[in-house]
């Protein structure tokens, strides 16, 4: 079985107070540290998972700089076979442009699965696997939790609102954006990372895809990024239990909650 | 001249503090108040190649160098310096094997190490023997085709879990040169006679297992002198010209731990109406944290480096093992500082910090043996 995983390379944001750039319309990214953004991590070890169970090779593509390509070694040293890393050059990427661009360079590969994360951690969008399906013609599915391929179809999980489970079959060749949880990524070992200084790293620039101008223009145009305004309202109750339920009660009935 | 490190290097910078913040954090405060261990996550880190990365890749190591072992060294530290030390110290004297142990010695210990399979240590202070090795009075006497080692050796790492011991004994007591009396003996710790008492009480790192050894009619066969009988004085120092760079880069990741704590307090932390890092007593105290910090890396890291482009400059490694040491005691202190009373609580990883710091100026050489080294290479005595 051949599979594409996509990965992206996200800076951790947890524990900084971001702050707004120079033109309004992105945040300071210089001081932040990067990492494998987590969904695409789940991804990655789902598709080792299933080139280890069922043969075939894992490809690893992502979307970027040099410095971009420590996912894909990421990727190489825990078990996929090859990574590609896109060159996007000075182009301006939004979810849109970035699916073209991907599937510019799958079209041209051997699959029977694509692999995405849900969504990626730093502007949460969670539009790149769907519009990649489309573009390829897939069948697809997203928030997926379980693969098991047979034959050539494969019985998926998928996550559903309101903590159900939707089980579903899905002919190849699919596109999945896989959930967080979905397995337990494995650590990188330095077996792996030695490993992975012998497996083909390949870079490809947008000239290479053939891609027409209506391609690579972007559909989202940020505005503006801003901090959401600090709200006031806070209050605490105190008091004995029985008091600060009946508090609550007004409050919630008062403010249409409770009828 | 290139500072930066390649991609191999940034890659397993990565996977040591993964693997670390994934496996330590829980489980490092029961640790250090019990001071236990679990093996498995030794066994784990095994699993994943981070122990011995320097043991040639003939002996199943990674065959990288001493560099890369201070950076795995210098991330786990970072996370916990307790459980760093109780998983990386268990190759500890396989430097020793690796540059002068027999083709038989290295196949049968290195392998196992490497693997998970064995743990080893070495053993060499003793109650009336510590800055001055020479002293050491644990007597290894050739008898027919044995040695028979008696004695006792005092704060060994791993005595309680170790397979093989290797210790510095003496063997040439007549001999005129104080440098020439002693030599490595390497004894599995099975054999009759061997005994071991774990040491309770330490004040840091406490995951880590130390003993005080006794060995009583210990008999093993002559091929066990691990390199030239006499030479254990000189087989020494070379070990801890490897060891010592190890040393330096647990010391630059408890300083970096320990800024990290002091960011995130100082940040969160009102007093007088504004955060703790908003005053500058505070902000000079990060600014020389962060400038020490940096100043002792690149220290070990020219250290690391020149040892394996074959270059040993002792008074190099001897300055970088007392800067580095001294400065994570420094920033340790600091840290604890800024965090006030809370720093004072073993819930704050700060106290713990500041405990597990102190070691770093005792073992492999105390901060004034280094200075000693030190001083004789710029003095030339």
């Amino acid at each position: 079985m051949n599979i594409v995983v996509c990965v992206k390379r996200v800076p951790l944001t947890q524990e900084v107070d971001l702050e707004i750039d120079g033109t309004g319309k992105d945040v300071k990214k210089d001081a932040l540290a990067y990492v494998v953004n987590d969904w695409d991590n789940y991804a990655i070890e789902e598709a080792v998972l299933l080139q280890e169970k069922f043969g075939g090779t894992a490809t690893a593509i992502t979307i970027g700089t040099e410095d971009d390509e420590e996912v894909l070694r990421r990727a190489l040293a825990v078990g996929a076979d090859r990574a590609i890393r896109i060159d996007p050059g000075d182009l301006e990427l939004d979810g849109f442009v970035i699916s073209k661009l991907l599937a510019g360079v799958i079209k041209d590969l051997e699959y029977d699965l694509v692999l995405t994360g849900v969504q990626a951690d730093d502007d949460n969008c969670g539009m790149v696997g769907i519009m990649l399906a489309e573009h390829l013609g897939l069948s697809h599915a997203a928030v997926v939790t379980g693969v098991e391929p047979e034959g050539d179809e494969a019985t998926i999980k998928v996550e559903l609102e309101g903590g159900m489970d939707e089980v579903s079959k899905i002919p190849f060749p699919a596109l999945l954006s896989i959930q967080t949880g979905i397995n337990e990524p494995r650590y990188v070992s330095i077996m792996g990372i030695r490993k992975a200084g012998k497996k083909e790293l390949k870079v490809l620039e947008v000239a290479d895809l053939n891609l027409t101008e209506d391609d690579l223009t972007p559909r989202t145009v940020v505005e503006e990024v801003f901090l959401p305004p600090e709200t006031e309202g806070a209050e605490i109750i105190e008091g004995d239990a029985s008091t600060v339920a009946e508090e609550i009660i007004r409050i919630l009935t008062e403010k249409g909650v409770m009828v | 001249m290139d500072f930066t490190l390649n991609k191999e290097q940034q890659d397993i910078i990565k996977a040591a503090r993964e693997f670390a913040l994934g496996e330590f954090p829980d489980v490092a405060q029961e640790f250090d108040r019990n001071e236990s261990f679990d093996l498995n996550i030794w066994k784990k880190a095994c699993e994943l190649g981070f122990v011995g990365v320097f043991i040639d890749e003939k002996y199943d190591g990674a065959g990288y160098g001493f560099f890369e072992h201070c950076l795995i060294n210098e991330e786990f530290w970072a996370v916990d310096p307790g459980i760093g030390q109780a998983i990386l110290s268990t190759t500890f004297g396989s430097e020793i094997l690796g540059l002068f142990g027999s083709e038989e010695q290295k196949e049968l210990v290195l392998p196992q190490l490497v693997s998970g399979r064995a743990i080893m240590g070495t053993a060499i202070t003793e109650p009336d023997a510590g800055s001055d090795v020479t002293g050491a009075v644990t007597t290894a006497v050739k008898e027919g085709n044995e040695w028979m080692i008696n004695g006792s050796k005092m704060f060994a790492t791993n005595g309680d879990l170790a397979k093989y011991i290797l210790v510095f004994c003496l063997t040439d007591p007549e001999n005129p040169s104080r440098h020439a009396r002693h030599s490595f003996i390497l004894i599995p710790t099975d054999t009759p006679g061997y005994e071991s008492t774990k040491i309770y009480g330490k004040l840091g790192i406490r995951a880590s297992d130390t003993a005080e050894l006794s060995f009583n009619n210990v008999r093993v066969p002559v091929e066990n002198l691990v390199g030239r009988e006499g030479e254990g004085f000189s087989e020494l120092m070379s070990f801890f010209n490897r060891t010592r760079l190890h040393i330096c880069a647990q010391a630059v990741g408890l300083a970096r731990a320990a800024l990290e704590e002091s960011v995130r307090h100082t940040k969160q932390r009102r007093q007088f109406g504004a955060t703790l890092a908003s005053f500058q007593v505070t902000q000079f105290k990060i600014a020389e944290m962060a400038t020490h910090i940096r100043a002792a890396r690149n220290l070990y890291y020219e250290a690391a480096w020149s040892v394996d482009q074959g270059k040993i400059d002792h008074g190099l490694i001897a300055m970088a093992k007392w800067f580095s040491a001294e400065m994570a005691v420094r920033c340790s202190d600091e840290a604890l500082q800024m965090h006030g009373g809370y720093g004072f609580i073993d819930e704050y990883k700060v106290q713990r910090l500041y405990r597990d710091a102190k070691i770093l100026e005792l073992y492999e050489g105390t901060k004034e043996m280094e200075k000693t080294i030190v001083s004789r290479a710029v003095l030339g005595i």
